[in-house]
């Protein structure tokens, strides 16, 4: 069937598809073709205007040992607060699909941290895990220097990492559940006949038949770690200590904004955005070619 | 083999009482069919057994041993699902096998079993396929397969064929009775259609509206029915069933006019007091107006069987179905003599339903 409606005056379509327009060329396209431009120009030493470098700000950033470190704590940082995410989400969902009784109450209890803003979270998380107070801090006091996320570079990254992790784990948890009341009851009822106890059906049966969506949330995940640490590293430790919490997204806000090293910084979020568009190719792939059980 | 005791269970989901306290004793190798209409609770009693749904009051035991409080996969009993449950990203061989999988049996020893499984079920060629590939009486083959590898001590089976079609039915009903006479194991089949428990049942369970109504071969079953619920549900056609009272010549008067002669009743109730008449329709024959017991009725329609047909009539306001074999035509309208053959007619109390013993 055709779906489609007919406007009798020409401005009307236009002022309603407007804002939403606006929104995307001031927030998206504008600020693509500056980071584009700044790519691949130098602004020239003495002023005067920028000058063509092709691809050399992309060479200067790959041959930057240091880059290459974010990349790879980025990645760490990716994977880590994925799983952790995923893990902690599917689990919680299996209990509350096991006992179905409550199930709203928890759906709306753990969707709730999805709904805070990434840095109200870090100020949250920063006392949660300050050094010097509450459970932390006793641990502290009986053997003191155990955890200082202040000095300590790994405390700081596995800070950020489990409150990106627990504000993902909301948004997870629908999908896991949502996913996991799809599958007929029978069928794990029958898993249960046939011996498995409720882990072992969790991994042989519901799993493998919540493939698609699990694969889903890992690219959403994946792809909310890389750009949406932004806000609550610069709350929580500002990529400190000395850098040691400096991912690939937070590079850029400091090599261009603290740095002024804007050509390097438009590079760098270019290959930020290949990345995030590489993930989304995968996920439409993936999407396309999915695996449907009846 | 395992023996089933059932005693004074009950079930409440939340606030509402769905079982209201069921006893049977189900023998060691007996194929036990529990019959009932819709939302009875039939599926629930078995899930009970299963271990599937907590057990709200009283005491299952599995050959002697009390397996409320045990889970599913330590009662050893294997259950056959209406939708049958395949775990449809497995092929057929993994479906069956999966319960030895997680038994951790090894490999070697699991395939053999598999296959030998496979073989009695004539399976083999659809070892590779998944669930998804397969026709409807395939997966229910499957279904049994799974159930039939772990050599389980009870089968449960919950309307194991209600998808599948009618002939396809018959063929896997013997399937199932040639798997109990070759096995020998505990089997508690439920089901709504009457055929099929008859057919399968060394004993049958009636029940109705979360109470048992009757216990006992299906011959018996059919021959005696406990209650009214019970005869009106047994036999197709159904009874016929009469409320009214006896006058003093033996006559039995129904409420909306029809009289019939009933004098072997005689004595059993006071006369005047309401009792419910049954009578199959294979027990009212066609006669000629002179015989003893003979009452006139217009033949409102026939519905052919083949074999047979049911003469649906209209004796002085009273509806009644009788079995004819005779072939002789009969149109709407035609006068006929009908009579109640003696030995089986069926009374029951218009209080409670019970049957009254004569
Ligand atoms: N989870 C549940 N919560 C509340 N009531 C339930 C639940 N499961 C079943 N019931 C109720 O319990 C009663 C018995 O259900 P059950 O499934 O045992 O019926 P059944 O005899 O198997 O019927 P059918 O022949 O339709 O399968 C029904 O009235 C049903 O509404
Ligand atoms: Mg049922």
């Amino acid at each position: 069937m055709e779906r489609r409606a007919y406007y009798r005056n020409g401005w009307l379509p236009w002022l309603l598809i407007g804002p939403q327009l606006i929104l995307v060329l001031v927030f998206f396209y504008w600020p693509t073709t500056q980071a584009l431009y700044w790519a691949f120009t130098l602004e020239q030493p003495w002023g005067g205007g920028n000058t063509w470098v092709g691809l050399d700000n992309f060479l200067a950033i790959f041959r930057d040992r240091e880059y290459w470190t974010t990349v790879v704590r980025s990645a760490f940082y990716a994977i880590v607060t994925t799983g952790l995410s995923m893990t902690v989400a599917l689990t919680l969902a299996a209990f509350v699909d096991r006992s179905l009784k409550g199930t709203r109450f928890f759906q709306s209890v753990y969707v709730w941290p999805y709904a805070i803003a990434a840095p109200a979270a870090g100020v949250a998380f920063r006392f949660i895990f300050a050094p010097e107070s509450g459970l932390i801090g006793s641990i502290n006091a009986i053997w003191p220097g155990i955890w200082n996320p202040a000095i300590n570079g790994f405390h700081a990254l596995a800070m950020v990492i489990v409150c990106h992790a627990w504000l993902g784990i909301g948004y997870n948890f629908i999908f896991f559940l949502a996913a996991l009341q799809m599958i007929p009851r029978s069928i794990t009822e029958a898993g249960a006949m046939d011996g498995a106890r409720p882990f072992q059906r969790l991994i042989d049966l519901q799993l493998p038949l919540i493939a698609p969506t699990a694969f889903f949330l890992l690219i959403m995940n994946l792809i909310s770690s890389f750009t949406d640490s932004f806000g609550l590293i610069d709350v929580m430790t500002e990529g400190g200590p000395i850098g040691q919490t400096e991912v690939m997204v937070y590079k850029i806000y400091f090599d261009g904004f603290k740095g002024l090293d804007y050509s390097g910084a438009a590079a760098q979020s270019i290959v930020l955005m290949l990345l995030v568009i590489g993930l989304t190719f995968v996920q439409f792939k993936w999407v396309e070619r999915r695996v449907h059980y009846n | 083999m395992a023996q089933i005791t059932i005693k004074g269970v009950k079930k409440n989901y939340a606030k509402t009482a769905v079982i209201h306290g069921v006893d049977v004793n189900i023998e060691a190798g007996e194929f036990v069919v529990i019959l009932g209409p819709s939302g009875c609770g039939k599926s629930t009693l078995l899930r009970m057994i299963a271990g599937l749904e907590d057990i709200t009051e009283g005491e299952i035991s599995i050959s002697g041993k009390v397996v409320n409080k045990l889970e599913p996969r330590e009662r050893g009993c294997a259950m056959v699902f209406q939708n049958y449950a395949l775990y449809p990203h497995m092929t057929v061989r993994k479906n069956i096998g999966y319960a030895l999988k997680v038994a951790k049996v090894p490999k070697p020893e699991r395939d053999e079993r598999v296959m030998k499984v496979a073989e009695s079920v004539s399976l083999v060629p659809f070892l590779d396929r998944r669930p998804g590939e397969l026709s409807g009486g395939q997966r229910q083959r499957v279904a049994m397969a799974r159930a039939m590898v772990r050599e389980p001590k009870v089968f449960l089976f919950d309307e194991p064929f209600s998808n599948l079609d009618a002939k396809l039915r018959v063929a896997m009903r013997s399937e199932v009775r040639r798997l109990h006479r070759d096995l020998g194991v505990t089997s508690v089949f439920v089901t709504h259609d009457q055929t099929e428990a008859m057919t399968l049942a060394d004993k049958l369970i009636i029940m109705n509206a979360g109470r048992v109504e009757q216990i006992g071969k299906p011959t018996e079953v059919y021959n005696n029915p406990a209650s009214r619920f019970v005869a009106d549900f047994i036999g197709s056609p159904a009874m016929n069933l009469f409320e009214g009272e006896f006058d003093a010549e033996g006559q039995f008067m129904h409420g909306t006019g029809g009289r019939f002669r009933v004098e072997q009743l005689n004595g059993v109730r006071a006369p005047g007091s309401k009792v419910v008449l049954g009578v199959r329709p294979e027990s009212i024959r066609r006669t000629g107006a002179d015989t003893h017991g003979a009452f006139p009725a217009i033949v409102d329609y026939v519905e052919e069987l083949g074999a047979s047909r049911l003469i649906h009539a209209d004796a002085n306001g009273s509806r009644i179905i009788a079995l004819d074999t005779d072939s002789a035509e009969l149109l709407s309208g035609t006068p006929v003599h009908l009579a109640l053959a003696d030995n089986s007619l069926h009374l029951f109390s218009i209080e409670d339903g019970r049957r009254i013993t004569h």
